[in-house]
């Protein structure tokens, strides 16, 4: 359903029949996160506070999933060991 | 089963980034709560995807993320209309991992306790392929305080089982930041501006948990995203116990309190530091007994916070920091004064 | 009414005589019908569905959850959500009630749950009024429920029973209220027959089953209700880009409701004996009449015994009774109406600056026509007003006078009002 469906084969009920992880809000942002590895504790409380799911562990690093990253920073702020900084972005 | 549609992003080992919440029929296991966030990252996911689209820097997405993180199995999520449930579900598009309905602005409890009635009607009749399926409400300060009151009143009295989440942020936000019961006095809204005559608000907040509390509903708790351990453990204990549970989360808005998006996680701390907003949980038989940092304020009142800390963030307070406006201050410092002092005679865990 | 032309597999001897009022009956339905919540705040004249209803419950006799709520609105806020859940759920109300609830009444059929409510009919206020009229049934007219009448207590309580089954219906999946007139009809005994129960749980299948779904993010079909098997999401926010195709989605589904409600008559008819014209309306005598008489719900009873007797005297009038009001069954009233020289539309409810809401429809049906019937509109019977035999039988005889002068005027009239 890429173009936009008609009636006849919409879903009934009006249900959802995407999911938003296919809704990039990444471009929303103009400043972005940028993890200093160096300075990184793994703590995870970025990971934990992200309000748009967009830090991710991946095992081993906390990553920036920039996909969806808005750039709103509550990252960086609770940083702990302040190795997040916001950048603008380009 | 799932369709390759949620991106892999960015595994090098182990499960996707994003999951749906997919309990087969029979499954049995329940989750638990873990605190250690290496292993909370490994073995759970949050019940709301990205891509949602709150503003960026709100708390409301925070404050569903950590709770469903406290979820134990089946849950079913009911919404109010606001800004979580708008911004969540702009169709086609859905952010949840877990079932989910919205009906109406102020109707989540009543669908909640419907939802919550099927479920035994479903189970009584054998029908229901699970031990138990937790409901859960998140609902606005608008579906709550106000035009939602009265429904989460008769769900309350009926004695319902399921968790009230209140995301508490002060005004009616979704429609443009206008005034509701929960805003705070002498703040500004759209339909409380700060004028020539008035400074903003001139009602005092609806003290909305302590009217569940008078409700004699089996928990009662407060919570902020920032605490989040704290805020953890109360919905945990929420969806375990029988019967109704409310939780009154504060959820900043760095649209509607103008504040930077950084900062989100920090206001409501500093609303806590202040005893603006206390940390306290109640239930029929131990009473008020204060959490976390408010527990640790009690026992060491220097901690506590002038009320000039949580105000000086925030742009809808700003008029109050002009020198004419002292007065004002001194009566919110007044006004959160007797409330703290109120809360520490009644609760049972306040040092004597 | 029963037309018993073959053996009905559940004989009248095996069925059970009951002596009820319509709310009685209708909660005997709902008690039958394995219903798994009823959410019901109390109305007069609906109020004796939900006491008896209650009695059930504290006797044990049914496994339905019974959540007694705190108004209306919130009784079909729980109801969506059990509906929601793939619970089968009922309510009941009336006039304010439903005045009330009406904002989720719009909501319970977009989201196609298959709910059934009774609606005692009763007036709308002010002044406020307890007594019967179908203001209140007209008020959810617009709303995307299925909308049938019943003329007395054994229909109120066979309808009940169908309305499930036409609700659950793969074809269907929307609403059905099911409309007794309040007081003549909910607090008036008559002696009805009640089926056993494992027929009725034969008749609609047992338990409610959910219907099927296809979404982008599953790669088969998933069940239709809030499942932690497969998370949904009901009741999206629509921009314009998507809210005008979700409507017409609607409308398009009552298409199926006549085939359905023909299909779910003939087949009690079968299993009872008993069956309501072809299950959308109910003639006598409209073959060869100059005037019919269209009315809806238990003012249509005693029209048809006023018709029975002047046809007798030798008048060639007829009574067409409307069982379904919505989806409005055009070709159906045209087909039924087109021989008449005049057709009286009888009505009890009105809309202020316009003509009732039910000649609204019988016009619009028989507008296509090369030749058509004059149409007349009469208002009777608001807020319980009696519509006693003498009353019909003057204004027959009346129309019978105009007719033949020629003149048929005003067009809007009311029967028993004093100026």
């Amino acid at each position: 359903m890429a173009q936009q469906a008609g009636w006849r084969s919409l879903p009934k009920a009006g249900v959802a029949f995407r999911l938003s992880t296919d809704y990039k809000t990444g471009d929303w942002r103009a400043l972005k996160p940028v993890i200093d590895y160096n300075k990184c504790t793994k703590c995870m409380l970025c990971w934990l506070f992200c309000p748009d799911m967009a830090i991710v562990w991946d095992g081993e690093n906390v990553v920036v999933n920039y996909d969806y990253c808005k750039g709103c920073g509550i990252c960086a702020n609770e940083c702990p060991v302040k190795a997040i900084s916001m950048i603008p972005e380009s | 089963m799932v369709v390759k549609t949620i991106p892999e992003f960015p595994v090098k080992k182990g499960e996707p980034a994003y999951k749906l919440w997919l309990f087969e029929p029979g499954e049995r296991k329940e989750m638990p709560l873990v605190f250690n966030l290496r292993q909370l990252a490994e073995t759970r996911r949050p019940a709301l995807l990205p891509g949602h689209r709150l503003c960026a820097g709100c708390a409301a997405p925070i404050v569903v993320k950590l709770a469903s993180f406290a979820f134990r199995g089946p849950t079913i999520v009911v919404t109010a209309t606001g800004c979580l449930e708008v911004s969540s579900t702009i169709f086609p598009y859905t952010s949840w991992a877990v079932p989910w309905i919205h009906n109406a602005f102020e109707n989540a409890a009543a669908t909640a306790s419907g939802i919550e009635a099927a479920v035994k009607a479903l189970k009584k009749t054998g029908r229901l392929p699970y031990d138990q399926v937790d409901v859960v409400v998140f609902a606005g300060d608008g579906g709550t305080f106000d035009i939602g009151f009265q429904s989460l009143s008769g769900a309350a009295e009926r004695g319902h089982d399921f968790l009230y989440i209140l995301y508490d942020n002060e005004a009616y936000m979704n429609t443009g930041i206008q005034r509701s019961g929960g805003t705070p006095k002498y703040a500004w809204t759209t339909t409380s501006p700060v004028g020539s005559v008035l400074p903003g608000k001139m009602e005092s907040k609806k003290p909305i948990a302590e009217i569940m509390v008078a409700h004699r509903i089996p928990y009662v708790a407060t919570a902020t995203p920032a605490h989040w351990m704290d805020f953890m453990k109360k919905v945990r204990k929420g969806i375990e116990v029988e019967g109704p549970a409310f939780i009154h989360a504060l959820s900043s808005c760095d649209r509607g309190w103008r504040h930077d998006t950084a900062i989100t996680l920090e206001v409501t701390r500093r609303a806590v530091d202040t005893c603006y907003f206390p940390l306290w949980e109640w239930t029929p038989q131990s009473g008020y007994m204060l959490t976390d940092r408010s527990l640790a304020i009690a026992r060491n009142p220097q901690l506590k916070q002038p009320i000039e800390k949580y105000l000086e963030l925030q742009g809808r307070f700003r008029h109050l920091l002009k020198p004419e406006n002292k007065h004002l201050v001194k009566e919110l410092q007044e006004l959160v004064d007797a409330a703290w002092e109120e809360l520490l005679r009644k609760a049972s865990n306040a040092p004597r | 009414m029963a037309q018993t032309l073959v053996k009905p597999k559940i004989p009248v001897e095996k069925q059970v005589l009951m002596t009820v009022n319509g709310d009685e009956a209708v909660a005997y339905a709902v008690k039958q019908s394995l219903v798994d919540v009823v959410a019901a705040y109390p109305i007069t004249p609906q109020t004796i569905i939900v006491e008896k209803f209650s009695e059930f419950v504290a006797d044990g006799e049914v496994n339905t959850v019974f959540v007694p709520v705190e108004s209306e609105h919130s009784a079909m806020s729980t109801c969506v959500g059990a509906a929601a859940a793939g619970a089968r759920a009922f309510t009941a109300t009336s006039s304010q009630g439903l005045a009330l609830m009406v904002e989720v009444v719009y909501i319970a059929s977009a989201l196609r749950l298959p709910i059934v409510m009774a609606v005692v009919n009763r007036a709308l206020s002010a002044p406020i009024n307890i007594h019967n009229d179908h203001s209140d049934a007209y008020l959810m007219r617009d709303s995307g429920w299925i909308q049938l009448f019943a003329e007395n207590v054994q229909e109120a309580y066979d309808t009940t029973i169908q309305a499930f089954r036409i609700a659950e219906d793969e074809r269907v999946l929307l609403p059905v209220a099911v409309n007794l007139d309040g007081f003549f009809l909910s607090h008036t005994l008559e002696n009805i027959y009640m089926l056993p129960d494992e027929s009725v749980h034969d008749f609609l299948g047992g338990y409610r089953r959910v219907s099927k779904v296809r979404v982008d993010y599953f790669d088969e079909e998933v069940p239709l209700a809030l499942n932690p098997a497969r998370p949904l999401s009901f009741g999206s926010l629509d921009l314009y880009d998507y809210y005008f195709e979700h409507k017409v989605q609607q409308v398009e589904a009552m298409k199926n409701v006549p085939e359905v409600v023909r299909e779910v008559n003939e087949e009690w008819f079968k299993l009872t004996g008993r069956r309501y014209g072809d299950g959308i309306m109910d003639g006598y005598g409209v073959e060869d009449a100059d005037i019919i008489l269209l009315a809806m719900g238990s003012g249509a009873g005693t029209m048809r015994s006023v018709v029975r007797k002047l046809r007798r005297e030798g008048l060639r009038v007829g009574l067409l009774k409307l069982r379904m009001f919505r989806p409005f069954p055009f070709k159906d009233i045209a087909d039924k109406l087109r021989n008449a020289k005049l057709v009286a539309v009888m009505e009890k409810g009105i809309s202020p600056g316009s003509y009732g809401p039910l000649f609204l429809e019988v016009n619009t049906a028989l507008y296509d026509l090369k030749e058509r019937p004059i149409l007349v509109n009469y208002i009777y019977g608001l807020g319980g007003r009696d519509l006693v035999p003498d009353m019909v039988e003057n204004m027959v005889k009346g129309l019978f006078k105009e007719l033949e002068s020629g003149l048929v005027q005003p067009k809007l009239r009311y029967l028993g009002v004093r100026e």
